[in-house]
């Protein structure tokens, strides 16, 4: 059965035709040429297909595309769309080692953010839990919990500091080292 | 201080921002125009032979382009180096994860649905799942026309006297070890896709860790179709993890290159996960039997191996595994005498491949297990013990390896002050120790140990160096970059390096062996030597100074002690180019380490340096339910210099991880041949809630022959993590755990044991 649905996806209103069977997976991939989101099962057991939906993480593998009509998608495609302006957790991913293979990344990234959108502080064990449907074969995982707790803590300062998000001067980054070298030379 | 701008520092991975933001694109990411999808139907037998298949009703469905059964191989195609694999099985199958029919359609849905349309009539035979039964008179032959079970290998050494050593030593402990299979798990699960041109030259797109040997298979299998003198093209996607998995060819490249020539369309096979646990290769599951003996002061007099590997149905490369561990067996610690003879025996089982130590960790369970067993016996403390046996700068091992650079002392020191300063043990815990050697400069398995770098720098200063070499995860792309901006007085985001095409980047034995860092690193390093010169010897004609006279660094070109006399590289590129008889800077190098092919008694330098570590483990051992919590671990290794300081922990991290799954959850349950856990919810890989406290203390003892003084690090990190988690149980609660995984029950049933005997 074709049906027609229509949800926001990463900020925008979008409409489209779908099968009834269709997962969300499915759509996304399929459909909508959204290839960020990952899939390492298609069993709901290893959380690289991890999307938000009205601000909770979700196997997208096990959800039906036709239950996201009227509610708020949100894909890795949606935190950046330039490398100059990451969202703080993947910068943080970035920085920190927290990426190898990258193939668990995306719904790394998501399942983060779904706890660090409610709770910026959360503790370790918090995000322990968040992350715990999330497998990643190459970190050993402690590059990861690294990124999400330095995540958190720049996410509650620029809370602290309102909308107007502050880079952490501390922190050495690729970019800044850039911009080092580019006085040199101009 | 190192004196390095680029190289020690914590640069983050070069394609980390593209990941992180979901564009990188994996083998599932690859479309072309026109593409059919396949399917391969396998085997519902452990040992059978295949007495009708009907593809009628597979061929009727719409959608569906070709169907290709074992009849259709061509005869001379087969896989693997021992050459017992066609990619599709015509009269008989020896294992479930036989290949036998494939189908190629116009989408994923109608293949799989063919594929359930082929009918197959089976006739079962006497199947045999114990490797040490399969060596018995009476088993039945997997392959009738290799007469016997016993794979004609040659793993066998002896080197001094073992016997005599035995007679001599004042202590022995002699023991039987067995390891199980266990599988990669890469997050991305495999896939290929092939392609012909009008002209029948071949590309395939495929995440494999060896693009110039599959690039060699391939050719092979162009061969076979009677295609000779065409063209093959691999083209790597990025690649979702690796630890070996992609080091051969597998049938679902062969096929899709097949069904691809009959469609004359690309042709895209990529693995759901259950087929990715059934129908790729695990680690070489193993039985060890371990003799080893000391003098009354506690130096190692003779060690005694043997062991039987379970070969599965068909051979991949499990079945070398043995000629890595012999490098443990003869060179971890010093030990004047030993001998080791492995029989590689095929059953009906699946069958194994590489996996991140090569046999490594499994050797070095037994070896470490036992090494625990024996000092305890000769009263001496087992940090002491490893002491008195350590690895020395300089040493010649019984099997020829030369010791270079040798940082285990430093080693087994850092891990003790970490695990022993502060806390003391409280009741149920223990602490472990292990040690490893690995091949940390090369590998020298095939005649070339080799890999080519080809760099040019354009206009604007930036670089563009094409290696051999291949990043699937572990970050040799940063290596590559930070080691060519440091020689070029760059930064590493200058630097782009493209491993992912084999029509532009040259050839390289393949990512294995921890050698890319080591060997694509030199190759780099000596490519932008090169193109160094040449700059130089421009800016000395410029600058009217001799080309010893300049630095290279942030970006300019100047004269030493000369302030003035300064230009930026691009600057200096631009005049070399635009000047009459101008020239464009391009270099090229081809390294290929000096170390030195197996003799007939296996005597060699393999390695031109060889990496070392120590591990150790803090557990917590539950006794009423045999529940082993890992409290503290640290992994300390001698890595010569660290690169990227952040990508080495990475790996390290990643490693122990690893290799305490191995340990203690991992297991591909194999039941008569059948695979009973092929999914995430069964198999037990670590959490983000498993997740322990990892300390990687660095030892850096600046290799002579490595790139800015770098060895391999990438295998290390899971290979001596076993037998240091089985050593802190038995410290813990006094049982010796066996065999692995080290499951609560197994533990549980231990300490039952024990407390029945006492």
């Amino acid at each position: 059965m074709t049906k027609t649905i229509s949800f926001i996806l990463n900020g925008d209103e979008i409409s489209c035709d779908i099968q009834d069977h269709w997962t969300l997976l499915h759509l996304l991939r399929e459909e909508l040429g959204l290839i960020g989101t990952k899939e390492g099962c298609g069993n709901g057991e290893c959380g690289a297909c991890t999307v938000i939906v009205d601000q909770l993480a979700v196997n997208s593998c096990l959800y039906l595309a036709a239950d996201v009509q009227g509610k708020q998608v949100q894909t890795i495609e949606g935190l950046a769309v330039h490398t100059g302006s990451l969202h703080p957790i993947q910068q943080s991913f970035v920085d920190n080692g927290g990426i190898q293979c990258g193939f668990c990344t995306p719904g790394m990234i998501m399942s983060a953010k779904a706890l660090l959108d409610k709770d910026p502080k959360a503790d370790q064990e918090a995000v322990k839990h968040a992350l715990a449907g999330n497998i990643c074969r190459c970190t050993g995982y402690v590059q990861i919990l690294d990124s999400v707790a330095a995540a958190g803590r720049q996410m509650a300062k620029n809370q602290g500091e309102g909308a107007a998000a502050a880079k952490d001067p501390g922190t050495i980054t690729q970019q800044s080292m850039n911009k080092k070298a580019g006085e040199v030379i101009t | 201080m190192s004196g390095y701008n680029v190289v020690g520092q914590r640069v983050p991975k070069l394609d980390a921002a593209q990941k992180a933001m979901g564009r990188a694109e994996y083998i599932q990411d690859v479309r072309l125009p026109g593409m059919l999808f396949g399917k391969i139907l396998y085997s519902r037998h452990a040992h059978a032979r295949i007495t009708a298949m009907d593809i009628s009703k597979a061929r009727a469905l719409p959608g569906v382009h070709a169907v290709l059964t074992g009849k259709d191989i061509p005869s001379k195609m087969r896989m693997g180096f021992y050459k017992d694999n066609p990619p599709l099985k015509a009269d008989k199958v020896c294992c479930f994860r036989d290949e036998i029919a494939a189908v190629a359609a116009v989408s994923e849905a109608v293949a799989k649905k063919a594929v359930s349309l082929i009918e197959v009539e089976y006739e079962p035979l006497p199947a045999v799942f114990d490797p040490e039964a399969a060596m018995e008179k009476n088993a039945p032959l997997v392959h009738e026309a290799h007469k016997s079970n016993v794979l004609k290998l040659p793993w066998k050494l002896h080197y001094g006297d073992v016997e005599a050593a035995d007679k001599a030593s004042a202590y022995v402990v002699e023991d039987r070890f067995t390891t199980t299979w266990v599988t990669h798990c890469c997050l991305s699960t495999s896939g290929a896709v092939a392609l012909f041109d009008a002209s029948d030259n071949l590309t395939v797109y495929s995440n494999t860790q060896i693009p110039s040997l599959a690039q060699k298979d391939f050719l092979e299998t162009l061969g076979a179709m009677g295609l000779k003198g065409k063209r093959v093209r691999v083209i790597k996607p990025v690649i979702g993890g690796g630890f070996g998995s992609k080091l051969d060819t597998y049938a679902y490249e062969h096929i899709a290159i097949l069904l691809a020539h009959k469609c004359r369309k690309p042709v895209k096979i990529l693995f759901d996960r259950k087929e990715e646990f059934e129908a790729t290769s695990t680690r070489q599951p193993t039985v060890i039997y371990i003799r080893q003996g000391c003098d009354k002061e506690g130096h190692l007099t003779f060690r005694d191996i043997r062991m039987v590997l379970d070969n599965g149905g068909r051979t991949s490369w499990g079945a070398t595994t043995p000629s890595v561990m012999m490098m443990p067996i003869t060179s971890l610690y010093r030990v004047p005498n030993v001998r080791y003879d492995a029989k590689c025996v095929y059953t009906n089982n699946t069958y194994a491949q590489a996996m991140r130590g090569y046999g490594n960790p499994q050797a070095t369970f037994a070896i470490e297990s036992c090494m625990d067993m024996l000092a305890q016996k000769a009263g001496i403390d087992p940090v002491a013990f490893r002491r008195i046996n350590q690895n020395e700068p300089g040493d010649v091992t019984p099997q020829g390896f030369k010791i270079t650079s040798c940082g285990l002392a430093q080693c087994i020191d850092a891990v003790e002050k970490e695990l022993t300063q502060g806390r003391p043990l409280e009741e149920g815990e223990g602490i472990g120790y292990a040690s490893l050697i690995h091949v940390g400069g090369g590998a020298r398995i095939y005649k070339s140990d080799g890999c080519g770098a080809i760099l040019k720098m354009d206009d604007y200063g930036r670089v563009d160096i094409f290696t051999g070499g291949t990043d699937m995860g572990q970050g040799l792309d940063n290596m590559i970059a930070q080691i060519v901006a440091e020689e070029l007085g760059l930064l590493a985001e200058d630097i782009n390096v493209v491993h992912t095409d084999t029509d532009v980047c040259p050839w390289d034995v393949g990512a294995h062996a921890s050698r890319s860092t080591f060997v694509a690193g030199n190759a780099a390093l000596w490519a932008a030597r090169r193109a160094k010169q040449t700059l130089l010897a421009f800016g000395a004609k410029l600058f009217e100074v001799a080309p010893e006279d300049l630095v290279m660094e942030n970006r300019t070109v100047s004269v030493k002690n000369d302030p003035e006399k300064t230009m930026p590289v691009d600057k200096l590129l631009r005049k070399a180019h635009f000047s009459p008889g101008g020239t464009m800077l391009m270099a090229d190098y081809f390294y290929d380490p000096p170390n030195e092919n197996m003799g007939k008694d296996f005597k060699c330098n393999l390695s031109v340096t060889y990496s070392f570590g120590v591990h150790g483990v803090r557990v917590h051992v539950d006794k009423e339910t045999g529940k082993v919590t890992v409290k503290n671990y640290v992994a300390a290794h001698d890595v010569g210099r660290a690169i990227n300081p952040m990508l080495l922990e990475g790996q390290v991290y990643g490693g122990v991880i690893m290799g305490l799954g191995y340990a203690l959850s991992e297991e591909v349950m194999i039941k008569e041949g059948q695979i009973r856990n092929p999914n995430f919810r069964d198999y037990k890989l670590f959490t983000a809630k498993d997740a322990v406290p990892i300390k990687a203390p660095v030892i850096e003892t600046h290799d002579p022959d490595g790139p800015f003084g770098a060895k391999g690090i990438g295998e290390p990190g899971c290979v001596p993590t076993a037998p240091a988690v089985a050593n802190a149980i038995y410290q813990a609660v006094g049982v010796r755990i066996k065999d692995l995984p080290i499951t609560p029950e197994k533990v549980l049933a231990a300490i039952l044991k024990q407390s029945k005997g006492s």
